[in-house]
């Protein structure tokens, strides 16, 4: 099989790299190669962030390129559009809801696009769209937004849900387990 | 076999582990830290955060004279402020071995410049080994071990932000013991002073004859044969990305030592391809290497001088081609970083808006504060370089700038090299007001306790040094310590500094907002009767605040209470919950 490419984009803060860790776990207990690239350090904070998951036979490189992702899973609709080229023409995009304005909206000096995820469907772009920050409420934790995110993803991927729970219960801390399974469940079933 | 999904700085901290490391002492520095945040849980590692590089450097060294294989880590420009204890230990040579990782950025993810620390290796004449993926990491960390002690010289391990951010599946294998080295006293050998150190250069020479030796033998560089119209060298991550780009359509010699580069594996190389790229981000080093010894290889004319490279940089490059792609249709607005909600440092710089002050900046989280709306800081060099750059820019400016200026810097860069710049103000009878922003924690790397807050590494509570005894010992008669949460406060105290016919010391201090144990006030909110619209609030460039509807509305999610906003508010109308 050829390489496959999933770009997780968001705002830093937004629990990014806890998908792309489960992601990883998950790929590599199926005997692929994996590489996940991330960003650390607090000078992310409130910026633009990025993740790199690739798996596959061989991975080469640890970085996806743009026309390269097979899926862009988007914490944020500003960050869709901003990473869109990252995107194969015949890709999926995973994208929440969510609205979160950049300082410079914030201070006037620029303005919010309007319908982002209307219009990015409109140039042909397969997108699966859901309120994830009001979903992760729902299950009991606005922070959980990242697994029901998860969870839309693994829909979409040929791997049993059961696989995708088990790394889930692997790696999240032991009292939001409940929370974060629920929250799962919400984006898996969205 | 056991394997698990790394990153580069964990797999060299694994490495470490197995190799018997016993002493690890860095100063942190994105993107090297988490080498020693992960090396520090192994029991068996003595680990510590010095106060800067240099100093972790030399205690590496000691520690290698001591008898235990040593280690230490810092990012390039890290390496410029141990590139003393460097350059001489390479004369000196090591006990037991000793190894410096140093994680370049291309790309500057999160640094002041792009330096390749390659040039390091050279000058100093020490061997440099680079690996390409967490596997190579974790070996590559073994096998410097192996060449310290083989070759008696330290050993100087690449990294840069890509491989060092990078998971990738690692094997894990059991760590080796190792005893105490002897230690001899050999003053020809230990002492570097002009009688020991001219046979010592001999000896550095010979050495990098037998390491030039090692690098064509050795196996750590190697050829790959596949298609032979086109050779690719290349190595870390530059290699990956040209054998994703280009697969079995080239052959390869991917070096896994980098300094001294082989001659002759190079012309075997080259011979046997029609045609020779080399593949390198930032400098043209290999390239240069090629030319020097008469083998014929493209390098820069067409790939850049900067930045970070892919996949598709080679295929540009090498092939001409061109990715498809699907673009947003408008405008997208920037996110760049900001101070968080509640960042005491936001407190300090709107408390000296409007002072029209010369601001001499430094390197940590408030380097954001040059950012608009805050827009305060007037110059950034290097850590530490607030304070003495400030005073080579008062002295010849004359007294009157003195009272119109200020430097800012934290805690962990105030004991990296802001102390000394203290004295040379004070010594030199200079009037510099300085203002050190405590947040009690190293913030921009993630949060590293140093010897300001009084915690080891792992937590435990230790000696703190006293900021205020300090700038008192060093001559320093003024030192005031102001909350910048209390924005009214800390603007007074420094209009009173600055006034002062001799040289202040203002530290603004409030621990950092995202520290666990830091407890917040409960979120303010906005008044909508009293609010105006003016957007004044919007200038402290607080992401807890926005205006809807044309007027000011905080998000109780991010708010901590810190009230600087409620200070920017002239109207009053924003108020604690429940008033």
């Amino acid at each position: 099989m050829s390489v496959k490419n999933i770009l997780i984009v968001g705002v830093g803060g937004q629990g990014t790299l806890l998908a792309s860790k489960i992601m990883g776990k998950v790929y590599l207990g199926r005997g692929y190669d994996v590489k996940v690239s991330e960003v650390h350090g607090m000078s992310q904070r409130g910026g633009s962030v990025v993740t790199y998951v690739r798996y596959g036979e061989k991975v080469w490189s640890s970085v996806i390129e743009k026309g390269e992702a097979d899926v862009i899973i988007s914490f944020e609709q500003l960050e869709s559009a901003r990473w869109l080229e990252y995107l194969r023409p015949d890709g999926v995009l995973v994208s929440s809801t969510q609205k979160l304005d950049p300082a410079t909206v914030i201070m006037g000096k620029a303005e919010y696009p309007e319908k982002v995820l209307e219009r990015i469907e409109k140039l042909g772009v397969k997108v699966i769209s859901l309120a994830a920050d009001e979903l992760a409420e729902e299950a009991g934790n606005a922070r959980s937004a990242n697994i029901v995110l998860l969870g839309a993803f693994a829909k979409t991927q040929d791997i049993p849900k059961e696989v995708w729970k088990e790394a889930v219960a692997a790696t999240v801390p032991k009292k939001t387990l409940e929370t974060n399974l629920k929250a799962f469940e919400l984006g898996y079933n969205n | 076999m056991e394997k698990e999904l790394l990153l580069g700085n964990e797999a060299v901290a694994r490495g470490l582990y197995e190799a018997g490391v016993g002493f690890v002492s860095s100063y942190p520095g994105t993107p090297s830290t988490e080498i020693t945040e992960t090396a520090v849980k192994f029991d068996e590692i003595y680990c510590e955060w010095a106060p800067n590089e240099k100093v972790a450097f030399e205690a590496a060294f000691g520690a290698s004279l001591g008898g235990k294989r040593s280690f230490c880590a810092m990012k390039h420009v890290g390496l410029n402020v141990a590139a003393d204890p460097l350059y001489t230990a390479s004369y000196i040579g090591v006990n037991a071995g000793l190894v410096c990782a140093v994680a370049d950025d291309p790309g500057m993810h999160s640094s002041q410049n792009e330096q390749d620390s390659r040039r390091h290796a050279i000058a100093s004449k020490v061997p440099m080994l680079e690996p390409c993926d967490s596997k190579e990491c974790k070996e590559y960390a073994k096998l410097a071990y192996e060449i310290s002690e083989k070759f008696d010289t330290p050993v100087l391990l690449r990294l840069s932000t890509r491989i060092s951010h990078s998971r990738s599946p690692v094997e894990l294998l059991p760590r080796e013991e190792l005893p105490l080295r002897e230690y001899k006293k050999d003053v020809q050998k230990n002492v570097m002073m002009p009688a020991m150190a001219k046979p010592a250069h001999k000896r550095v020479e010979e050495r990098l004859l037998k390491l030039k030796e090692y690098a064509e033998t050795s196996g750590i560089n190697k050829i790959e044969w596949g298609d032979r119209k086109l050779g690719i060298i290349a190595a870390g991550s530059s290699y990956t990305y040209a054998r994703e780009a280009l697969g079995e359509s080239a052959s390869y010699l991917k070096l896994g030592m980098v300094n001294p580069l082989p001659v002759e594996l190079i012309r075997e190389f080259s011979d046997g391809v029609e045609k020779v790229i080399v593949v390198e981000e930032l400098d043209g080093i290999i390239e240069d290497h090629c030319l020097k010894n008469g083998i014929k290889a493209i390098g820069k004319e067409i790939f850049p001088l900067e930045g970070e490279f892919s996949q598709a940089t080679v295929r540009e490059a090498v092939l001409g081609k061109k990715p498809e792609t699907v673009s947003f249709d408008g405008e997208i607005p920037g996110r760049p970083p900001t101070l968080c909600a509640g960042c005491p440092h936001r407190g300090l710089f709107y408390a000296l808006r409007g002072l029209d002050l010369y601001v001499s900046g430094d390197i940590g989280c408030y380097t954001l504060g040059a950012q608009a709306p805050l827009l305060m800081i007037d110059s950034v060099l290097c850590m530490g370089a607030s304070i003495s750059g400030l005073h080579g820019f008062n002295t010849v400016r004359g007294k009157e700038q003195a009272k119109k200026s200020v430097a800012v810097i934290g805690d962990s860069t105030f004991i990296h090299s802001g102390i000394t710049g203290l004295i040379d103000i004070s010594y030199n009878q200079g009037l510099s007001t300085v203002i050190v922003l405590d947040n009690s924690i190293t913030g921009m790397t993630g949060h590293q306790n140093n010897p300001a807050n009084g915690l080891t590494i792992k937590g435990d509570p230790t000696a703190a040094v006293d900021l205020e005894a300090l700038a008192r010992a060093v001559g320093y008669r003024r030192v005031a310590v102001v909350d910048p949460y209390d924005v009214a406060a800390t603007r007074k105290a420094v209009i009173e500094e600055l006034s002062a016919e001799e040289p202040s010391l203002i530290i603004a201090r409030r621990p950092c907002a995202l520290l666990k144990n830091v407890k917040h006030a409960p979120a303010l909110k906005v008044d909508r009767e009293k609010c105006v619209g003016c957007k004044a609030c919007l200038n402290v460039g607080c992401p807890a605040l926005s205006q809807k509807d044309k007027k000011a509305a905080i998000d109780p999610m991010q708010c901590t209470g810190c009230g600087i906003c409620a200070y920017a508010c002239k109207p009053g109308a924003i108020v604690k919950e429940g008033i």
